[in-house]
Order: C-alpha cells, then structure tokens, then sequence
C-alpha cells in the first residue's frame, strides 16, 4: 500500500511542474504588460515597479525565482492592486469555497446514493424510472441554468429562501448548495444504481438471502460496500467539476468565494493573480485526484497491483 | 448506465450484419429514437435559420422592449424589442456548431493518434499513453479559462482548445480497441498476406472499432455544448454581437425577475437538445454493446 501511495505521489510531482510551467509562460507571452494602463507612468516608477515584480529578470532568472518562491508557499503578488497577494486571497476565499463544496457533496452523497439505491432494488419499474429520469434532467440542467432557476422559483416568486449572499441572512447557503451539489448527485444516483445491479445479482448476495438476512441487512451491510466503490472512484474527478461549479454559483449568488476571485481576475486580466490561482487550484485538483485513488486502492485490493504494474 | 440486456442468445443470431442488428435494437429504445428525432430537427432548424427566422438577427424594436410571448413574437422579446425566437435560432447555430467542430477536432486527434500508439506498440505506445495520463491529470476547465484570458475570446481559439482538451478520451478508447484487434485471427492474417499497414488500419481496424467511437462522439457533444455554454455564461466564451444559447442564458439570469421567459426560453433550447444527445448516445451505447466507454 505505501509502495502505492508513494508512486502515485511521484506520478503526481512532474503534472503540477508541467502546470506551473505551462502557465507561468502562458501569462507571460500574453499581449499587454500589467503597466499598460490609461494613465501614463512615469519612467522611473515604471522601472521601480518592474523591478518589484522582477520584470527586469531574463525570463528564465524569473522563472526560477517564482518556483523558489512557490517552494515556499508564496503564490506571488497582484498586478492590479498592489499590496494585495494571491495568498491573501486564497486564505479569504477558500474557506467559503470548501464550506460550499462540502455542504454540495454532502447533498448529492446523500440524495444521489439513495436514490441511486431506491432505484436499484426495483428496475425498470416506477420506483426506478422516477429518479433516473430526474437524474438525466440533474445531468442535462447546467448549474447555471439550475441556479438561476431555483432563484426564481424558491427566491422570487414563493419568497421562501434569500436570492444571494452567504452567511448573511439564515437559509441563504441553501440554495448554492443545492444548485452546485444537484449535477453531481445526478452523477453518483447513476453510478450507484449501476453499482448495486452488479452486486445485486452476485452469490454472495444471493448466500445472505439464503441464509435469512433481512433485506435491509443484505442491502446495507453486503451490497452497499461493493456498490458504493465506483462512487469513491468518481469522487477524484468530481472535486474538479465541484470547483469549476463554483465559479459560476459564486458568481451567480454572489458569494465571496475562491472561485468568484478566480473569474474576477481572468475579467480584470490580473495575470499574476491568475498564474497563482491557477497554480493553486490545479495543485489542489492534482490532489484530490491521488487521495480518491488510494481511497479506491484501500477499499478494492485489486486496484492496488494493476496499477504497480503500470508504473 | 450499462444496461447491457443483450443476451448471447440474440448475439449468436446470424444473418444480420451488425449495423442492421444495431439499428433493430436502436428502434426499440423510444427515447434513443426521439432524441434523434429531436437532433435531426435542432440541425435542419439550425441550417435553415437565415431564411426561416421569422425577423433579422438584428432587427430591434426598441419601443416595443421586453414583452411576453404574443403572436407576433412567439417567444416574446427581449429588452431591445429583438424576437427571442430569433434570437434563440441563431444561437443554436453557434452553439451547435461549436458542439460539433470541437467534438470533430478531438475525433480527428484522438482516433489518429490512439490508433497509431495501439497499433505501433512497444516503446512508441508508452511514451505515447504516459503524455495521454500526464495531461489527462491536468485541470483542463482552468486551462481553457487561461487560454481564453490570455489569447482573447475568439471563436476559433474556442474550437481549438475545446477539441484539444476532449481528444484524450478518444485516444484511449482507441487504442484499447487497436490494441485488441491486433491481436485477433483476422489481423494476423491480413499482416501474413503482406497487406500494408494503411490498408489494415483502414479497412479492418477501424471499421471493427468504430462502435465505441460513435458512442463516445455522441456523449461528447453534450460535453462540449455544455462547456461552450458555462463559458459564455461567465463571459469569457462567444461575445456579442454572435451569440449562442450560453450567452442568451446569462443575459436571462439578470433580468429574470422582470422577464422570465428570457431565462426559460434559452434554457429549454439548451436542456432539450442536450436530454437528446444523451438519450441518444446511451441508447447507441447499449444498440451497439459498447462497454466501459463511460468515464
């Protein structure tokens, strides 16, 4: 299992170099320099300034000094407003971003296993088709159609929940929640049901029938394990989709989140504050992906040697 | 959702070659087939849209403004007095094109390069497939945000990069697929008699592992349509004065509370035509009996 953990972490290491890089040169080939603005600079200021932000470094001194700064945990400053840092927004951010996505994943766990497994245990009747049709229009319904649409009905119109704002007025997490969980818990309700026809018609299954479980038992305790993996699986992948959701929930409720900033920033075109946001995130999404694939590796032995084969 | 029903019974019938098989079960999927309908319609509406609109992509009627459905404007219109079925037309337009150039730039990259690395092998195939894993770990949302920051939004940049990001599922599934025709009798055979290389791709690699490569196309359109959309909405994707279903939902989301309906309109365009290519491809998926393409 260590041997596992340590290779993926290995595998880990030259993707997020490879972002770091991509990006790094990306923003720096972009047209326009930071100090191109309306009001002209004087000379020496300009100079000042490039030299604060290590602007009059060949490329490459610039880009070595950004990785050492990276090594130590400093994403850089803004170019738009000065004395502002990617850090500083990032401790703002992310702490309303990880409530945010943690109250989604909980919804759609929730609601998306259930359902997942209400449906399974009957196919191809009502009890199936109900929600696997709700979770095709969860798949096909954006979160920024959604969004808007739950603002309209539960907001607007029944004035039941506050329209925008987080932690403000109580109930008002509600609804980016839901909105930003709704598309994953389509995921997971399809996955599972998926999962637990598999296991359902295993012996196994079928030898604690025999022996006069009670179904719930024999739901809960031997089909539940098996039919709950491809779920874990999934989870890597969907932490990426809950990050891109965030942006537009954010921006759409108006909550004060990582991902809003990111999208303020590529607006603005604060390309530092990009470069480290991008750096960030994609570490962050790097990361997420390695834990859910040891998750799997823990709970499937299989998975273990397939991939020590291949690397 | 693998519902694989095909029992080895129907499998071991003969006579039938697959694609008649196929299309016999396709039919029998109600909903495959009306999405396909549906499809097929969203594609004639979308060619025929400059001679069918019923007014010009700018005509405005400014004292008229935002108004509900009526007969004259079947849809209403929007805050400039524009007829949001018109409106509605020509963003299909873009949107459906950008679904499917984007999803023929990944087909084009995925296939070629998936069947070369599956059917080259050895050392070529895993240098080839370690790329594929690196920068299938990398957070590609992210990336086509960057792109479209730093290279401004231009529509064919947004092809480009969309494509470029859903090639790399293709290529897997496609070298999977090579990789084990490879391997079988008929293949063999074929190298044996001397056959070149390119003939054995063409005529009997691909026509065997082109199941699972219709099946992925289909599920990726939607894929690409919604991307297309989420970046519009943000504003980073198609800018004015084109528009595309994406954009027309954004500009709904604000003036939702006085007009509805041009939040509604564009989202049930949007919703449909995506419902359609998922029931569609799902009902492909299991006429074909395609497994594990699903990521």
């Amino acid at each position: 299992m260590w041997r596992f953990i340590s290779g993926r972490l290995l595998q880990a290491i030259p993707v997020i170099l490879a972002v770091i890089t991509v990006t790094f040169f990306l923003v720096r080939v972009a047209p326009g320099g930071p100090f191109d603005s309306e009001k002209a600079v004087i000379p020496e200021v300009k100079a000042a300034l490039e030299k604060q932000y290590r602007l009059d470094l060949p490329l490459v001194q610039q880009y070595t000094a950004y990785l050492g700064d990276l090594a130590q945990g400093d994403f850089g400053p803004s170019f738009k407003y000065p004395g502002r840092s990617v850090n500083e927004l990032i401790g703002a951010g992310l702490p309303v971003t990880a409530e945010l996505g943690l109250y989604a994943l909980l919804f759609a766990m929730l609601v998306g296993s259930l359902s997942g497994i209400i449906a399974s245990l009957r196919p191809n009747t009502m009890q199936d088709y109900v929600p696997m049709t709700l979770a095709m229009i969860g798949i096909c319904m954006p979160t920024f159609l959604l969004g808007p649409l739950l603002v309209l009905l539960f907001g607007i119109e029944l004035e039941w929940l506050p329209v925008s704002g987080w932690g403000d007025i109580p109930g008002d997490k509600l609804l980016p929640s839901i909105t930003l969980g709704s598309g994953l818990a389509a995921y997971i309700a399809r996955l599972s049901r998926a999962g637990m026809l598999e296991v359902l018609s295993q012996d196994y299954i079928r030898t604690a029938r025999a022996k006069g479980l009670p179904e719930w038992q024999v739901v809960g305790k031997h089909a539940l394990r098996g039919a709950l993996l491809p779920v874990i699986t999934f989870l890597g992948p969907a932490f990426a989709g809950l990050l891109s959701g965030s942006f537009v929930v954010e921006t759409i409720f108006q909550i004060p989140g990582l991902g809003r900033f990111y999208v303020q920033a590529a607006f603005n075109r604060d390309y530092t504050m990009i470069l480290g946001t991008t750096v960030f995130l994609s570490t962050l999404i790097v990361f997420f992906n390695l834990v859910s694939d040891v998750l799997a590796a823990w709970l499937n032995p299989r998975l273990r040697t397939q991939y020590a084969s291949k690397s | 959702m693998s519902a694989d029903v095909i029992t080895d019974i129907e499998q071991a019938e003969e006579g039938t070659s697959l694609w008649q098989d196929a299309w016999v079960r396709l039919r029998k999927n109600h909903l495959a087939v009306m999405g396909l309908c549906v499809l097929v319609f969203m594609i004639i509406v979308a060619l025929l849209t400059p001679w069918i609109a019923p007014y010009a992509y700018d005509a405005q009627d400014l004292d008229l403004g935002a108004s509900p459905p009526s007969a004259a404007h079947w849809l209403g219109t929007d805050i400039f007095g524009r007829d949001m079925l018109t409106q509605i037309m020509f963003g299909g337009r873009i949107s459906l094109a950008v679904g499917f150039i984007a999803t023929a730039v990944a087909l084009i990259i995925g296939v070629s390069y998936g069947a070369i690395a599956g059917y080259v092998g050895g050392r070529t195939d895993a240098v080839m497939m370690r790329l594929v894993d690196i920068l299938y770990a990398l957070p590609f949302m992210i990336f086509i945000i960057l792109l479209m920051v730093v290279f401004g939004r231009n529509m064919l940049l947004l092809f480009l990069a969309i494509g470029a990001v859903e090639w790399l599922t293709m290529a897997r599934i496609m070298r999977g697929q090579v990789q084990a025709l490879r391997q079988q009798e008929f293949v063999e055979a074929a190298i044996s008699l001397g056959l070149p290389p390119s003939t054995i791709i063409r005529r009997h690699l691909v026509p065997n592992a082109i199941g699972p490569i219709i099946v992925y196309t289909t599920l990726t359109i939607p894929g690409v349509m919604l991307l297309e959309a989420f970046l519009s909405f943000l504003g980073l994707g198609i800018q004015p004065p084109q528009t595309s279903w994406g954009l027309l939902i954004s500009y709904g989301a604000e003036t939702m509370e006085e007009y509805p309906w041009l939040l509604i309109f564009p989202g049930l365009a949007l919703t449909i035509t995506l419902f359609s290519l998922n029931f569609l491809g799902d009902g492909l998926r299991d006429a074909l009996d395609v497994r594990g393409s699903k990521d």
